[in-house]
């Protein structure tokens, strides 16, 4: 490609455009945003009305910052337009269709046409490559294969890569061990959560993770901690790293982290983020935290103007040590919707998450239910008795239950009640983990 | 002379304690003597098995939370007084018990009571000093057989 490469990291030629001169790439993403622009404003009636009401034409995109300019798009636009109606192709150019499992009614529908899908396997090829997996890996696909991203976007990255693929999806976790260890797997795909309970399967199996040749965990579709990482890469051996994405924008492979653990790089040529204050949607400077906004540069049956993640994050804007010029943000802990409100108090899962690890020093399998009771909000934190923090003393249980109550009393500010339940009561997900059950809306 | 002792989490609900015992039961292995300990929240089961290493194996497969810990087994002169005399000399010597419970048989005029002590090593010691017998796992085992 004739530009300098960072020194320190071990360079695969996919990756030529992690490393592009910053001013070259924002060039390019200029480049490719006015013509995205204009592509929307051309073939979505959506986009062109919103464009209108602001007295915003695609002639006014002169700069990066004129995106500040356009109008967000939010999920409920993907459900209101439902099935199709943010496609800027013909279905005849349109060659695959993912959609997402909504939660309350109709799922939202994104489209790729040929040219799409060879860009996304590109983000993931760039994805794999960034931490450290090639063409002699063997890569076990345990996302789901379907109508979610995931498995298919996973699958088709890893192939191109050259790589090994197995195609299991998830679930069936017994035999998802046995294939680790008759095939020496060396790379996993999955949420970080379901490998947690294929490691604990594999503790109870008696097998010794770190006796396998696996090296490498892809872990994502949510959020996920530091300390979970440093759970994670102790008791199993192996390296993890988490990667970001989501349906509306491709899928999986719109950021990851590299070989640095350091924050995920966005792959910024086909991606234009923004951070913004979720209340006023108001740009905020790198570095400050708030909701990731995220454009689409080169997506074609489906361009995403502004789409608000609901992601919490932060840009770091210095250089990462491992070379690349595309900037990274923060790990993503948090959703701006994964938030409820108890008593007139914001709290966010992983609030909860921090205390329990603080308390216990690893993550035990816990969940949230919010019920109302005489009308008052009641939160109960169910946690699961692990045989590191059980004892066979009735004051140490005690002492135990106390410390985690006041833990989580500290960091979210309102008294909550918490419940030790037995190992396994808690029901284990081989997708996205459900940590909230909230109940109250049915009483 | 210190005998195993595992000890079961349970969440206090109908039906809980039937879990382990019949995982236990399908197993085939007896259990020599147990306690209940329980406040409003939880319960923790602890009992006395001869094969314990086999007996927490099936307790775990049938998703407990097994803890093993060390308790000893103490023979206690059973006429009035018997344990006021034992408990003396665990008092004078600044040991502390945690918890403590009987076996359901007798070896001639003396039951057998299990303590958990905080430092078992220094109540071994202090208690045969006093000639007070204590009785290790596999003559445990024998007299449950008898």
């Amino acid at each position: 490609m004739g530009y300098t490469v960072g020194t320190r990291a071990k360079f695969n030629p996919a990756s030529a455009l992690d490393y592009l001169p910053t001013s070259k790439l924002r060039e390019l993403q200029l480049s490719r945003l006015r013509a995205i622009v204009q592509r929307a404003y051309d073939n979505v009636p959506l986009y062109r009305a919103r464009m209108e009401e602001r007295g915003v034409t695609p002639h006014d995109i002169n700069t990066l910052k004129d995106v500040e300019r356009l109008p967000f798009t939010e999920k409920t636009d993907l459900r209101d337009t439902y099935p199709f109606g943010l496609f800027a192709s013909p279905m005849r150019e349109i060659v695959r269709l993912h959609a997402s499992s909504g939660t309350t009614g109709k799922p939202i529908v994104v489209a790729y046409t040929q040219e799409d899908v060879k860009v996304w396997a590109s983000v993931m090829v760039r994805s794999f490559a960034a931490c450290g997996v090639d063409a002699g890996d063997i890569v076990q696909n345990a996302y789901g294969y379907g109508l979610f991203t995931g498995g298919l976007g996973a699958h088709y990255g890893a192939e191109a890569l050259g790589a090994t693929v197995i195609p299991i999806s998830g679930g069936n976790t017994d035999r998802q061990i046995m294939v680790l260890k008759d095939f020496g797997v060396t790379v996993i795909c999955c949420t970080p959560s379901y490998f947690l309970h294929i490691m604990e399967r594999a503790g109870e199996m008696g097998i010794d993770f770190k006796s396998l040749p696996l090296r490498v965990g892809v872990f994502g579709a949510e959020p996920w901690t530091e300390q979970m990482r440093r759970h994670i890469q102790e008791a199993s051996g192996i390296r993890a790293y988490d990667i970001y994405g989501l349906s509306e924008i491709i899928g999986p492979g719109v950021g990851i982290e590299c070989e640095e653990q350091a924050g995920l790089h966005i792959f910024e040529d086909h991606f234009l983020m923004e951070i913004v204050d979720p209340a006023t949607g108001n740009v905020l400077p790198d570095g400050e935290e708030g909701e990731l906004v995220l454009t689409t540069l080169s997506k074609y049956a489906m361009p995403m103007i502004r789409y608000r993640t609901h992601d919490i994050t932060a840009i770091s804007p210095e250089p990462c040590r491992c070379g690349r010029t595309i900037r990274r943000i923060r790990r993503i802990a948090r959703r701006s919707d994964d938030m409820f409100i108890i008593r007139g108090v914001n709290v966010y899962p992983s609030q909860v998450e921090s205390a329990l690890l603080e308390v216990e020093g690893t993550l035990p399998h816990y969940q949230i239910l919010l019920t109302r009771e005489h009308g008052l909000d009641q939160m109960e934190v169910q946690v699961e008795v692990t045989p590191e923090v059980f004892s066979d003393k009735v004051g140490a249980l005690e002492a135990l239950h106390k410390k985690l109550s006041s833990a989580i009393e500290h960091t979210i500010g309102i008294r909550v009640r918490v419940r030790l339940v037995e190992p396994h009561t808690i029901k284990r997900s081989e997708g996205k983990a459900k940590r909230v059950i909230d109940q109250r809306n049915l009483q | 002379m210190k005998t195993k002792q595992l000890s079961v989490f349970l969440e206090n609900r109908p039906g809980q304690l039937s879990i382990p015992c019949r995982a236990l039961a399908e197993a085939g292995i007896n259990i020599l003597t147990l306690s209940l300990a329980d406040t409003q929240q939880f319960g923790i089961l602890r009992l006395i098995v001869k094969d314990w290493e086999r007996a927490a194996k099936v307790l775990q497969n049938a998703g407990c939370v097994v803890n093993v810990t060390e308790v000893i087994a103490i023979e206690v002169p059973d006429k009035p007084g018997g344990m006021a005399t034992t408990l003396e000399v665990i008092e004078k010597a600044n040991l502390n018990i945690e918890y403590m419970y009987a076996f359901t048989f007798r070896r001639g005029d003396k039951a057998v009571v299990v303590f958990r002590f905080d430092e078992p090593d220094k109540a071994i010691e202090v208690l045969q000093a006093n000639g007070i017998n204590v009785v290790g796992s596999v003559e445990l085992y024998d007299m449950s057989e008898n």
